[in-house]
């Protein structure tokens, strides 16, 4: 009589575990993963697919699933360094070589206006018409060079971003000091 | 006054070297051959300039006008022609450039029609927006738009304004000379600003080692009439910070996170009450400000200074010693070697100090911290730069944040203090602008994410959409019941109404009265969708398959900059329904998959984004091959020039439209021939090695 006691009684509490469980699963279920959001929140989003992927979500997707996250070279030793940390990842020096930053420019006295950096741009950052000058918005352009190989003409070129008074950072004095002292 | 004074923590007791510069009245700098006036002056946003190189200006004519509500014009400082708008050297640590209007002077120094402004006639909102046209700034060193700190809090009484004249800093007199020449002007101006923040007192702060600047003061409030406290305050650095002075003569201590207006109190720098009063009783806005030349040189003085000289000019009036060596704006605590003298005097330069190692011996080398605490026990602002120093020095800039960085006004206290001679301040301005760095970035690289989300989700959408035009388009022609003679292009009547327009220049772009249901679905505006038109007209029409987009979906998305149709739909429609006519069982059954499958591709379009390939050679080869193989695409594709191979060949039908000016379009189209001959070449290069890999 006893032991059918204690096997209601454990039944009855797998019954109400399992239940419990069940009702979590559906309740607080969590679409996607969310370490892909963090990931993606550091990648630069440049969208170059340089990385091989088409775009940062995806190699952010990727880098949850195990990829390396040393593929990103808009992002730099810097963006490498702050994956490691979310990730807990050895930091690796980075795939390629790390290139200042750019902007693309349209040369508008060869520009044809044939619409296809405009549908190469990842960020919508080109306008123009058919048969009308493009124009890139320099302001949007995140210098991926995803429009160049398609241009007929070669038109496009980056340009790399100058710095002014409002991007100019101060320089670390101890590193400033060194680099001094080296030359 | 007997009045009860308060304290701040920490400070201190710098040499004060202020004597020296006050034996002689203020003296007018002659004009120089050339005045650059940067247009950036101010906190906020830069003007925009409104003359042109060859203007003839006159002295206080606007040249940059107020960019957005946080921003002040800019103005002429002399009669004159301008000669340049161009970039050029800034007095900023960075050395770099910045847009200056360039003006060369007629040496008549002619003003342009001043009237003074009735302020007690208008609302206080046009006085605000008067002394932003007239560019008055705060000019104790921060230049921040005074119209901006001259609006009460909502639901704080006004108590005080403030009245800074307490010129803390070493060498710079410009204040203590002000107040002794002009003080009337000044208490006017301080009268301006009470009335406008509606404050029950006015509390002037003096530094009591300007007695002279105190006396003059109090007669001239006596003299005036009015009720304003002059007050002696202890001699301190940084007393002259706002919140410091504010704590000191009102006991309130102005939280991080608040402004000061939410206590009722506000803060302003005698220069700044005085050039008010000169913009509103004598319409001159802001052309000069007074700059102490101090430090190495001969005779240090006050010099009433047009904004725009450049600094090598000024200090010259002063007599640099042979040994001078460099050129510091601002203060010793605060202030910074200007990386070029040539740069302009702006509003923000209360002091030129001559550098020279007599005078500021080069420091010895910086030693690592001993966490001694000296200087969290000098920070005015009770923060602990010996924690923020480690974190910022180790890129822990988070860290920072978490012990209050930017509460930090970068007085120098703690570097001055240090026994290790370490750099405190360097270190917070690196983290801060490391900070603000990375802030740009996030919010460039958020931006970049919406734009292309919602890119990504437009492709998707007008490929979907596609589809189902598509196998709607083959579902009618399959329909044995479906009228064999074309339909009217907008299939009767329901659709009719609010379309006159459109079909109007439907009939205009597609040649042929073809049935096109197609045609109007890509247009966002419509009210009735054709399709439903097409139905109603024809009712036993099959209903289109289930899954097949909504066209309504699209409308409810912002339309905004779509990929050049070019002639998109409508082509697009013919190339469906001249195939369907071909094999039209076989059409619809295809497109019911693909009205089933719902986004299934079907000849349509490359993939949004071109396949990453590891070697960028390649895949431009691919791109170029696809597009040969292509069958007709939708959108564009139509009036390019094609593939680059082809067009190489025949460049000048490639899509450049005919124009009467034929020399320059000649022109045009041999560079662009050379640049398409070039390209081609360099393709046919790149392409050469891998042939026989198919692409896939």
């Amino acid at each position: 009589m006893e032991i059918l006691l204690a096997i209601a009684i454990m039944t009855l509490g797998a019954v109400t575990l399992g239940a419990a469980l069940g009702f979590a699963s559906v309740k607080f279920r969590v679409e996607g993963d969310p370490l892909v959001g963090k990931i993606d929140a550091i990648l630069p989003q440049t969208q170059c697919g340089q990385c091989g992927y088409p775009g940062c979500k995806p190699y952010a997707e990727a880098i949850a699933q195990g990829e390396a996250i040393n593929k990103c070279p808009p992002g730099g030793a810097e963006g490498v360094q702050r994956l490691a940390d979310l990730l807990g990842r050895e930091v690796k020096p980075l795939d390629a070589e790390e290139q200042p930053k750019a902007a693309a420019v349209i040369d508008e006295n060869t520009c044809i206006g044939c619409t296809l950096c405009i549908q190469a741009c990842p960020v919508d950052a080109i306008v123009g018409a058919a048969k009308q000058m493009h124009t890139v918005l320099a302001g949007q352009c995140t210098g991926c060079t995803l429009c160049l190989p398609p241009c007929p003409v070669e038109c496009i070129r980056m340009q790399p971003l100058a710095e002014s008074i409002e991007t100019w950072k101060w320089k670390h004095p101890a590193l400033a000091a060194g680099e001094a002292a080296r030359c | 006054m007997l009045m009860n004074l308060f304290k701040f923590k920490g400070g201190v007791k710098p040499p004060t070297h202020k004597a020296e510069s006050v034996a002689l009245p203020i003296a007018a700098a002659p004009l120089s051959p050339r005045l650059i006036v940067p247009l950036h002056q101010s906190i906020g946003g830069t003007p925009r300039p409104v003359v042109a190189v060859g203007d003839n200006v006159l002295k206080g004519q606007l040249i940059g006008e107020a960019d957005g509500w946080i921003s002040a014009a800019i103005h002429a400082p002399t009669s004159g022609a301008v000669v340049a708008i161009a970039p050029y050297v800034q007095p900023h640590p960075s050395g770099l450039d910045a847009l200056c209007v360039v003006i060369e002077p007629d040496g008549e120094d002619r003003w342009i029609e001043r009237r003074p402004f009735d302020h007690a006639a208008v609302s206080p909102d046009e006085v605000r927006r008067y002394l932003q046209q007239s560019g008055v700034v705060g000019l104790g060193g921060a230049v921040f738009p005074t119209h901006g700190k001259l609006t009460p809090a909502r639901h704080v009484a006004m108590d005080e304004v403030v009245i800074n004249g307490a010129e803390c800093e070493p060498f710079i007199t410009c204040d203590d000379v002000l107040m002794r020449e002009r003080a009337a002007d000044i208490l006017r101006g301080c009268a301006l600003f009470r009335d406008l923040l509606q404050a029950k007192k006015v509390l002037i702060g003096i530094e009591d080692n300007k007695p002279e600047a105190a006396a003059a003061m109090r007669a001239a409030v006596a003299a005036l009439g009015e009720d304003f406290a002059v007050v002696e305050v202890p001699t301190l650095y940084p007393t002259g910070g706002a919140k410091q002075l504010i704590r000191v003569l009102t006991g309130k201590e102005v939280p991080a996170s608040k402004r000061s207006t939410e206590l009722g109190v506000q803060c302003f720098n005698v220069a700044t009450a005085y050039t008010a009063w000169r913009a509103v009783a004598h319409g001159e806005p802001v052309v000069s400000r007074l700059v102490t030349v101090a430090g190495n040189v001969e005779t240090p003085r006050n010099y009433d200074t047009p904004i725009g000289t450049p600094m090598a000019d000024l200090l010259a009036l002063a007599g640099p010693l042979p040994d001078t060596d460099g050129i510091v704006m601002g203060g010793p605590m605060m202030g910074f070697l200007v990386p070029d003298a040539k740069a302009p005097v702006v509003k923000a330069s209360n002091c030129l100090i001559a550098h020279s190692p007599r005078l500021f011996p080069p420091k010895a080398p910086e030693m690592p911290c001993i966490r001694c605490t000296a200087c969290a026990q000098v920070c005015p602002h009770e923060l602990q730069p010996f924690e923020l120093y480690w974190f910022a020095r180790a890129h822990n800039f988070g860290k920072t944040q978490e012990y209050a960085l930017f509460d930090c006004i970068e007085c120098g206290c703690c570097a001055y203090v240090c026994p290790s001679r370490i750099p405190l301040v360097h270190y917070f301005r690196f983290a801060k602008s490391e900070i603000w760095a990375r802030e740009r970035e996030k919010t460039a690289a958020d931006a970049a994410r919406a734009r292309y989300e919602f890119k990504q989700a437009r492709e998707e959408r007008d490929k979907a959409e596609k589809a189902g035009r598509l196998a709607r388009a083959a579902v009618q022609s399959a329909t044995p019941a479906a009228p064999s003679t074309p339909l009217p292009p907008r299939g009767g009547g329901a659709g009719g109404e609010g379309e006159v327009d459109r079909s109007q220049a439907h009939s205009s772009t597609s040649p042929s009265p073809r049935p096109s249901p197609a045609r109007g679905e890509g247009e966002h505006e419509q009210p009735a969708s054709p399709q439903i038109s097409a139905e109603a007209a024809s009712p036993p029409l099959l209903t289109p398959a289930p899954s097949s987009p909504d066209p309504r979906d699209c409308r409810k998305s912002p339309a905004t900059p779509l990929p050049p149709r070019g002639g998109g739909a409508g082509g697009e429609g013919a190339a469906a329904s001249e195939t369907a006519a071909g094999s039209s069982i076989a059409l619809a059954t295809a497109a019911s998959r693909a009205g089933v499958m719902g986004n299934a591709p079907f000849f349509d379009e490359p993939p949004p984004l071109p396949n990453p390939s590891p070697a960028r050679g390649e895949g431009l080869q691919e791109r170029g091959s696809s597009l040969l193989r292509q069958p007709p695409r939708g959108e564009g594709v139509h009036e390019q020039p094609a593939s680059p191979q082809i067009s190489a060949e025949t460049p000048v039908q490639a899509g450049i439209a005919p124009t009467s000016d034929e020399a320059a379009q000649a022109a045009k189209m041999s560079t662009i021939q050379a640049a398409m001959a070039r390209a081609a070449a360099r393709r046919a290069e790149a392409a050469a090695p891998p042939t026989d890999e198919k692409p896939t």
